[in-house]
Order: structure tokens, then C-alpha cells, then sequence
């Protein structure tokens, strides 16, 4: 009984910052930073080795929740600001955080070219199917009978896809999660943070206030039924058959991420500035 | 999602208190966030409903470190690792919260808490062969079914809300 146990390095609280979060109540992002959080511990990394990037958004909001470094960015170019950071600073773990209308819609040029690129970074879009901060505009992965004063009969349009999108342009690593399921998600948070290159994390995260449907997703998810594959092509298939709800990581590629040498970094400012004198 | 403990054993006593007391933390921690919550948007009566909770979760918290004497209890259940799926058996739902919950939802949602906690405990009870750890773990299902009791108890002074109780003058409506 008189055993004193050595605590681990880090726990997922150390990652919280004393900023209460203004999500709605019963908000799938609440259990996002949760996720974070725990991935973060599961890691063993200090809270100033990680850099939380984001857009404009209620997603985007988690950087100031967290402890980490953060850049709560310009609306659709967290992965732009992303992009920098990691180049100049590859010694840090970079998290990009954002929504379906931030990085579908606004960003969505952004995450064409962040997949090419396979820049070593993870990419996580909390997906609600709707702007829930901008109140209740339907975004690019709503469904075409969105039935709402602001689109009567729904927008008609075919949802975007963006797993296979991803898939499409390069990304390195893509998994489904969904809010609900905390623990599972930080796995695949961990995954995706230890892969190399660009990994992809969508996280379907209800948005109780325009989307009160939505709170019925934890009786639809289910584990996806195969193990994630490293064939482009396989994947690919398989998420478009799927129902939207399988939940794990469902593709593992094995490109090499970008890095550029770190000689051909040009790091003396004055030199930098000579550049752009008039 | 289920709420279940991890698949390694519970081998000593230590164990036990260790998962006990992970479990009241938890739930601590929860009821602090949605009172969090419900401060953010104004539900006065739900933040005191869930400091009250948090503040009665913290004293069994109490009750068992001082059990455990210099046992390291939070560093011992997390080597005894997570919950399988989703969260400890006594955290509420975040997910069920709503701004504008009532009292009698919070106690649900400490009902369902407590009712998971007996379950788990019970279950220990019923699957262990070790003399001492079926002694402490019989301790806890009656410490966890006078919770359940209580909450029947408070609820008779929260009764039900009519079902207009998520009716909103002001509600968040599309806007284009």
C-alpha cells in the first residue's frame, strides 16, 4: 500500500489553457479538445513543442483552449500559415485545426495543394455539415435536402468529398473520426501525428444548434470493417461505397514528405531584406 | 458507446481504489465543465447544480485517496490504462448538454452516472476470486447504490419538465 508511483511525463490537462470554450452546449468540439488533449499526452510531447493552427470558424476557436503554441489564422489559410511554419520550424509538431466551410469551401485550394505537397503536418477538420458560427448556412459537405429558411428544398447540390478528395491529391494519411468517441479519435490523432508527410483527419463533430439532427450520428457510427490499406486506389473505392460513417484510419501511404534542404534556407534577415529594397 | 473498464485485471486492492478514485476524478472534472458551460451561457441554476455535483464527486474523491495513503492513485490508473470506448463510467454525457437544460436533465444524466458506477463495481464484485478485492469492491456497490438512491430522491424535488422546456423566444435561427 505504501508504494509511490512515478507519474508520466505529461497528462492531458497540461495541454488545457484556463480559457473556458463558448461552443454550445452538447457541441462535438468539446470532445475534439478532449481528443487533442489526450493525443497530445499519449505523445509525451511538452505543450511548447506543438503549434495549433487555425481558421476562422467555431472549430477554429480550439487553439486558445489549448496550452500549446497557437495562430488563430486567417479565414481558409491555416494551412497556408501551416505550410510556413513547418518548413522553417521542422522540429515542431504542427496541428492544423479547422471546419467544413473554413477548409472545404474558403480553404478549399489550400487543402488541394497541402495534400500534394505531403508536408509533414496534421490536418484535422471538425465536419458539422453546416457554418454553425455564421448561423446555420449550409457548407460544402451539407446534405442537397438541407431543408432550411436559407435554402428552401435543399441547395440540390451533390456533397463534397473529401476523404477521397485527399486521397485524389497526395495526402499521406486518411482516417474518420467522430467527436463522440474521444478515446478512439485520440488514437487516430496519434497515428495521424506519427505518420510522416500530410495526415488527414475528418472528424464528424455535430453541431446541436443548427443541425439538431446530428446528435442521432452516435447510433450511426460504426468501425470501418477492413484495415487501413496503403493503396490510393483501394481506399479510394472503399470510401465511396461506404455510408459516411465508418470511423477509423482508412488509408496509410508511404510518400515522402516534403522538406526543403536546410541549406538552401536563406535565415540571415538583413540579406532577406536586401531582397525587397526599393 | 459502452462504458467499459480496461481489459487488464484488477490484481490488488491498490487497483481498485486506483480505478475508484479515476472515476470520481472524472466525474469531477465533468460536472466542472458543463457548469463551465452553462456559465457561458447564463443557465444559473444548472451552474449550481453541477458545482454541487462536482463538489459531492470531489468529497468520495477525498474519501478514497485518504484510503490509499501514499498511493500515487491518478499515476496508478493511468498505467492501468483508459476506459475501452468513450469515457470513465461515472462522467455524464457532454454531448446530452443543452443551454437550456434543467435541474431534472443534470440529475438524469448523475443518474446515468451513478447507475454505470454500480454497474461497474458490481461487476468486479461478481467476476473477482480474490477475498479482499470482493470485500473493498461490495463497500463501493453500497456506497454507489446509496448515490443512485439519493439522485431518485433529489429528482422527486426537480420533477420532469414539460416537454415545451427546450422552447426558445429567442432562438437560434439561419440567417442569411
Amino acid at each position: 500500500m505504501a508504494t509511490i508511483e512515478t507519474p508520466l511525463a505529461y497528462k492531458p490537462a497540461d495541454y488545457k489553457s484556463d480559457i473556458n470554450a463558448i461552443w454550445c452546449p452538447g457541441c462535438g468540439d468539446y470532445h475534439v479538445l478532449m481528443s487533442f488533449t489526450r493525443a497530445f499526452a499519449e505523445l509525451g510531447l511538452a505543450p511548447e513543442q506543438i503549434v495549433v493552427v487555425s481558421g476562422i470558424g467555431c472549430s477554429s476557436r480550439i487553439p486558445a483552449y489549448t496550452n500549446c503554441y497557437g495562430f488563430h489564422g486567417v479565414h481558409g489559410r491555416s494551412l497556408a500559415l501551416a505550410a510556413g511554419l513547418k518548413v522553417t520550424r521542422p522540429e515542431l509538431t504542427v496541428v492544423v485545426a479547422s471546419g467544413d466551410g473554413d477548409g472545404y469551401s474558403i480553404g478549399g485550394n489550400h487543402f488541394l495543394h497541402a495534400c500534394r505537397r505531403n508536408i509533414d503536418m496534421t490536418y484535422v477538420v471538425m465536419d458539422n455539415r453546416v457554418y454553425g458560427m455564421t448561423k446555420g448556412q449550409p457548407s460544402p459537405t451539407t446534405e442537397p435536402d438541407f431543408d432550411t429558411a436559407l435554402s428552401p428544398g435543399g441547395t440540390g447540390l451533390s456533397p463534397f468529398h473529401p476523404l477521397v478528395i485527399a486521397l485524389a491529391s497526395g495526402a499521406n494519411f486518411v482516417a474518420r473520426a467522430f467527436s463522440g468517441a474521444p478515446n478512439e479519435t485520440a488514437s487516430i490523432l496519434v497515428e495521424a501525428m506519427r505518420h510522416p508527410g500530410f495526415s488527414f483527419v475528418e472528424i464528424l463533430s455535430p453541431c446541436v444548434t443548427f443541425r439538431p439532427d446530428e446528435r442521432e450520428w452516435k447510433s450511426l457510427v460504426h468501425p470501418a470493417p477492413v484495415a487501413a490499406t496503403g493503396d490510393p486506389a483501394k481506399a479510394a473505392r472503399r470510401i465511396m461505397t461506404d455510408d459516411g460513417f465508418n470511423i477509423g484510419i482508412l488509408y496509410r501511404g508511404e510518400r515522402r514528405p516534403y522538406q526543403p534542404r536546410m541549406e538552401d534556407r536563406n535565415s540571415d534577415l538583413a540579406e532577406l531584406e536586401k531582397d525587397f529594397e526599393l | 458507446m459502452s462504458k467499459t473498464p480496461s481489459e487488464r485485471p484488477i490484481a490488488s486492492i491498490t487497483d481498485l481504489l486506483a480505478l475508484a478514485h479515476q472515476i470520481e476524478a472524472d466525474a469531477v472534472q465533468r460536472y466542472i465543465e458543463l457548469a463551465d458551460q452553462m456559465e457561458t451561457h447564463n443557465n444559473r441554476e444548472l451552474v449550481d447544480v453541477f458545482r454541487d455535483l462536482a463538489r459531492a464527486e470531489g468529497i468520495h474523491a477525498k474519501e478514497i485517496r485518504k484510503m490509499a495513503g501514499d498511493v500515487d492513485l491518478p499515476a496508478l490508473a493511468q498505467r492501468l490504462g483508459r476506459w475501452k470506448k468513450g469515457d470513465s463510467p461515472e462522467q455524464a454525457d457532454l454531448s446530452a448538454a443543452h443551454y437550456l437544460m434543467t435541474p431534472w436533465h443534470a440529475l438524469q444524466l448523475a443518474l446515468t452516472g451513478e447507475q454505470q458506477a454500480l454497474a461497474f463495481f458490481t461487476s468486479i464484485l461478481d467476476t473477482t476470486k480474490d477475498a479482499k478485492i470482493k470485500e473493498m469492491a461490495a463497500e463501493f456497490v453500497e456506497e454507489e447504490a446509496e448515490h443512485v438512491n439519493l439522485v431518485h430522491r433529489l429528482l422527486r424535488k426537480y420533477p420532469k419538465p414539460p416537454d415545451s422546456w427546450s422552447d426558445d423566444d429567442d432562438a437560434p435561427t439561419p440567417q442569411g
